[in-house]
């Protein structure tokens, strides 16, 4: 018999060892399908890593995966704080990117001083919107938020197909289900030239580090704690538990639309249906390996993008299968979870007394 | 009756993690006896019990049963079943019946064959009623359980164990929900069953039932065996030694003249989802000075009046008039403002966010004041030194207060709310089950800043299901019955326990 009990002081030196030891293994796991489909790990290993911190290149790429993961991984990381389960980050993005490009592609012709702060405002507050409906449902009927917006994912992205065949369409865009693009004044100054990094990056670092603060030295961030943590005491306390959670919402709701807003005001320039390969997914994954922490945030962001990245260029660089990269992916995730539950959690064996008969 | 040994508990021990909750413990019953096994909480009773009937396997030490013939063999530890078969009933504090079904079928759930195609229930009525008609135990055997009173629930649940032929019987806080006449009646009725023959062993930590009524009296602390004597050598105050290690002393209030009205309930009624969540025209006046008692059995409404008061219910008819004046938009945060102070009942759940740390807890009911904060941010030096003055003050002792708060102990908890409480000098008080739990040194504390609260002005609304504590600190008492308040006729314990109990029993 095995029993699981929270350790009762997590010690510095396991913060730091087991995530490490975790990669290790991970790393160990992924060889197996690698092995198995005839490719050598280490140079498997090597193209990987060179397709991540190999050139300056190849670092722009990784941060520029890391961008949107860092809003959405936000998004959660303050919604599941206040144990707001805010699944719906993908849609809120899509929402966000609506937005951007409905003002941003020449509805108003502004100077970038103006235009580019205009869509980033407003495509916040569609992804706010995004995630203030579901909550209402919650506060007033009790529906739970899982479900309301998860599903909520999908009504919005095929809402979003439905504008980018109708009303959204590029006129120009000879048919394809795409949008206008972006006026060049509207887009986020790239960081580096003839790159695709640009300065959403900056942003998303900049309100990682706001939301640290906020969370742990605000009063707003108390509330959220003490509603998160135990809601029956904040409430006795005197903390309005609703308020709370709408501010918390429009919040997530709001990166999460930001998250959008930089993928097509800062990378792509026109709004698709295939905009977000399910970053708004990863961003739970993001905050859940960041242990909700905003800081922890940009690590789990970049080690996220490392792995995608450079599994990617991995499987190009030795013609195996792109599935393959997924599945290490996949590995490395689980690994890191479990280290981070072992951080956590100690397993005794149970029942070390004699049995007498 | 030749006393013979029937049950031994040998060198019992039992780890959890760095915890040493039973420390070598012996413990014998003899045959016809009631053994009372007094403790404070956390002092290892229930985790012996829980040995004794195999739910725990124990570190080390050995049980010793006696069988059919007069020998004591050991018994099989960490194995439930085996402790049935040789005869240990358990009563547990939270009974284990299934409600929707009679009392007939929750006595014989079990202990028929899963093989047998036809039950034999006439076997097992005949069985049940010649235990009834031997022990002066009754109950409606077939209506369904959720609509038995507690005390009759607990007559079931002794049946069942007796059904079992349970020759040593283990009740755990046997009276914790009996009104003192039911608690008398169940008293007399072991006592019947043990002139012939069974042997009881009961739990609890109220010494006026163990004098009463013990034959021999096992008091634990610490998780050992700190004194076994005869109960008709010990006194209350060798008991409170023993089992704190120390004497303390009882806190009494002497009583002051009370001043005028502060509060009033004017027919407060709540339609609640349940008659335990429910109240009935509830009026109820609290004058300065004075400490008001409201007694009766848990679940009669006593948690509806607490939230009320707390702010988190609102009335559904009625007010509340505050120093003259009715109380608009009843919320946490503004019965906070007008100066009520509220002690909650389940100081885990409700008192404070265990998440949170120490420093944090003792100001997260102020947290508009100008003082904390600065322009919405928290000024920590300042929220330090309140945590640091207020834990010497009310003698807050932990990990430290930059912990998470669910570090401390229970005991703790409670002064930690009491020093956010009372710090801010409430003029309104609501105390509910302040001590319930706490040890006896922690709980005279409590009791003592109720009391200082009452001297110097405040009106303290103390709802408790102890009568004893009621008795000792309320100078008035109200009785609390079905959502409705009465005035209690007399202070006599036999006035209220009648009146708790109404004109059903």
């Amino acid at each position: 018999m095995i029993r699981i009990e929270p350790r009762e002081k997590i010690s510095n030196s396991s913060t730091v060892l087991i995530p490490i030891i975790a990669a290790v293994v991970s790393l160990l796991f992924a060889a197996i399908p690698l092995l198995a489909a005839g490719a050598n790990p280490f140079v498997a290993y090597v193209e990987m890593a060179k397709g991540v911190f190999g050139s300056v290149f190849a670092i722009s790429e990784m941060l520029t995966r890391a961008t949107p993961l860092i809003y959405t991984g936000l998004a959660a990381a303050i919604a599941f704080r206040a144990k707001l389960w805010n699944i719906g980050a993908e849609g809120q993005l899509y929402l966000g990117a609506i937005a951007a490009v409905t003002v941003g592609s020449g509805f108003f012709d502004l100077p970038a001083v103006l235009l580019l702060p205009l869509i980033i405002v407003l495509g916040g507050c569609a992804g706010a919107v995004g995630m203030a409906a579901p909550t209402y449902l919650k506060v007033r009927f009790g529906a739970d938020e899982v479900v309301t917006t998860l599903l909520l994912n999908f009504i919005i992205i095929i809402f979003l197909q439905m504008l980018l065949e109708g009303p959204l369409q590029d006129p120009m865009g000879l048919g394809w289900p795409q949008s206008a693009p972006i006026l060049d004044q509207g887009m986020f100054p790239p960081l580096i030239d003839r790159m695709r990094i640009h300065s959403g990056l900056i942003l998303a670092v900049l309100l990682a580090v706001i939301a640290h603060f906020m969370i742990k030295y605000s009063v707003w961030g108390f509330k959220l704690r003490a509603v998160g943590e135990n809601s029956a005491a904040a409430k006795h306390a005197g903390i309005n538990i609703n308020r709370s959670l709408f501010g918390v919402a429009l919040l997530s709701g709001g990166l999460a639309g930001l998250a959008g807003v930089s993928e097509v005001a800062g990378l792509k320039g026109y709004l698709t249906a295939d905009l977000s390969p399910g970053f708004g997914y990863a961003g739970i994954v993001v905050a859940m390996l960041a242990g909700l922490s905003p800081l922890g945030v940009l690590i789990a962001s970049v080690f996220i993008a490392s792995v995608f990245v450079g599994a990617d260029s991995m499987s190009r660089a030795m013609g195996i299968s792109s599935f393959l990269a997924d599945l290490v992916v996949s590995v490395s995730l689980l690994c890191v979870l479990v280290g981070g539950f072992i951080s956590k959690f100690k397993i005794v064996r149970a029942g070390t007394g004699k049995r007498v008969k | 009756m030749e006393a013979s040994t029937v049950l031994r508990l040998k060198g019992l021990t039992k780890r959890f993690g760095p915890i040493l909750a039973n420390d070598d413990i012996t413990i014998e019953l003899q045959k016809g006896e009631v053994l009372a096994l007094l403790g404070e909480n956390g002092a290892g009773k229930t985790t012996l019990m829980n040995m004794l009937f195999g739910h725990y396997l124990p570190d080390s030490g050995n049980i010793e049963i006696k069988r059919t013939d007069d020998n004591l063999v050991p018994l099989e530890l960490g194995d439930p079943s085996a402790a049935l078969a040789a005869g240990i009933g358990m009563v547990h504090q939270h009974f284990t019946l299934a409600e929707n079904i009679t009392a007939f079928e929750n006595i014989t759930l079990g202990a028929e064959s899963l093989f047998s195609l036809r039950r034999n229930q006439k076997k097992a009525q005949t069985k049940i009623k010649s235990i009834m008609s031997h022990s002066g135990l009754d109950a409606p055997l077939d209506i369904p359980v959720g609509k038995l009173s507690v005390g009759e629930r607990q007559r079931v649940e002794i049946l069942k164990a007796l059904y079992r032929d349970a020759h040593i019987l283990v009740l755990d806080e046997p009276t914790a929900v009996l009104t003192p006449q039911e608690a008398d009646s169940l008293f007399s009725n072991l006592r019947r069953m043990t002139n012939q023959g069974l042997s009881v062993i009961f739990i609890t930590h109220k010494m006026r039932e163990v004098l009463s009524f013990s034959d021999r009296l096992v008091v634990l602390r610490d998780g050992k065996n700190v004194g076994s004597m005869k109960t008709s050598d010990a006194s209350e105050k060798k008991i409170a030694r023993l089992m704190v290690g120390s004497e303390t002393q009882k806190v009494s209030s002497k009583r002051i003249k009370p001043g005028g009205p502060i509060l009033s309930l004017n027919e407060i009624s709540v339609a609640g989802q349940s008659k335990r969540d429910s109240l009935h025209d509830v009026n109820l006046i609290l004058n300065s000075n004075e400490i008001l008692g409201i007694a009766g059995i848990s679940g009669n409404g006593q948690n509806v009046l607490a939230d009320l008061i707390s702010g988190l219910v609102a009335p559904d008819r009625g007010s509340i008039v505050l120093k003259g004046v009715a109380i608009e938009n009843i919320s946490p945060f503004n019965m906070i403002k007008s100066g009520f102070g509220r002690i909650p009942e389940d100081r885990h759940r409700q008192g404070i966010v265990g998440g949170l740390s120490v420093s944090e807890n003792m100001i997260i009911e102020r947290l508009d004041d100008p003082q904390i904060q600065n322009f919405g941010f928290l000024r920590s030096s300042v929220i330090n030194k309140n945590a640091k003055t207020l834990s010497e003050k009310y003698d807050v002792r932990g990990p430290g207060i930059d912990q998470a708060s669910r570090l401390l102990s229970g005991g703790n908890i409670q002064k930690l709310i009491l020093a956010r409480v009372f710090e801010k000098q409430p003029e309104i008080i609501l105390a509910n089950q302040p001590t319930r739990g706490l040890d006896m040194g922690a709980a005279s504390e409590v009791q003592k800043h109720l009391i200082e609260a009452r001297d110097r002005g405040g009106g303290v609304i103390l709802i408790s299901e102890d009568l004893d504590e009621i008795l000792g600190l309320a100078d008035r008492i109200v009785v609390m019955r079905d959502g409705k308040l009465h005035d209690a006729i007399s202070n006599s314990r036999e006035d209220i326990g009648l009146m708790m109990a109404g004109d059903s029993t």
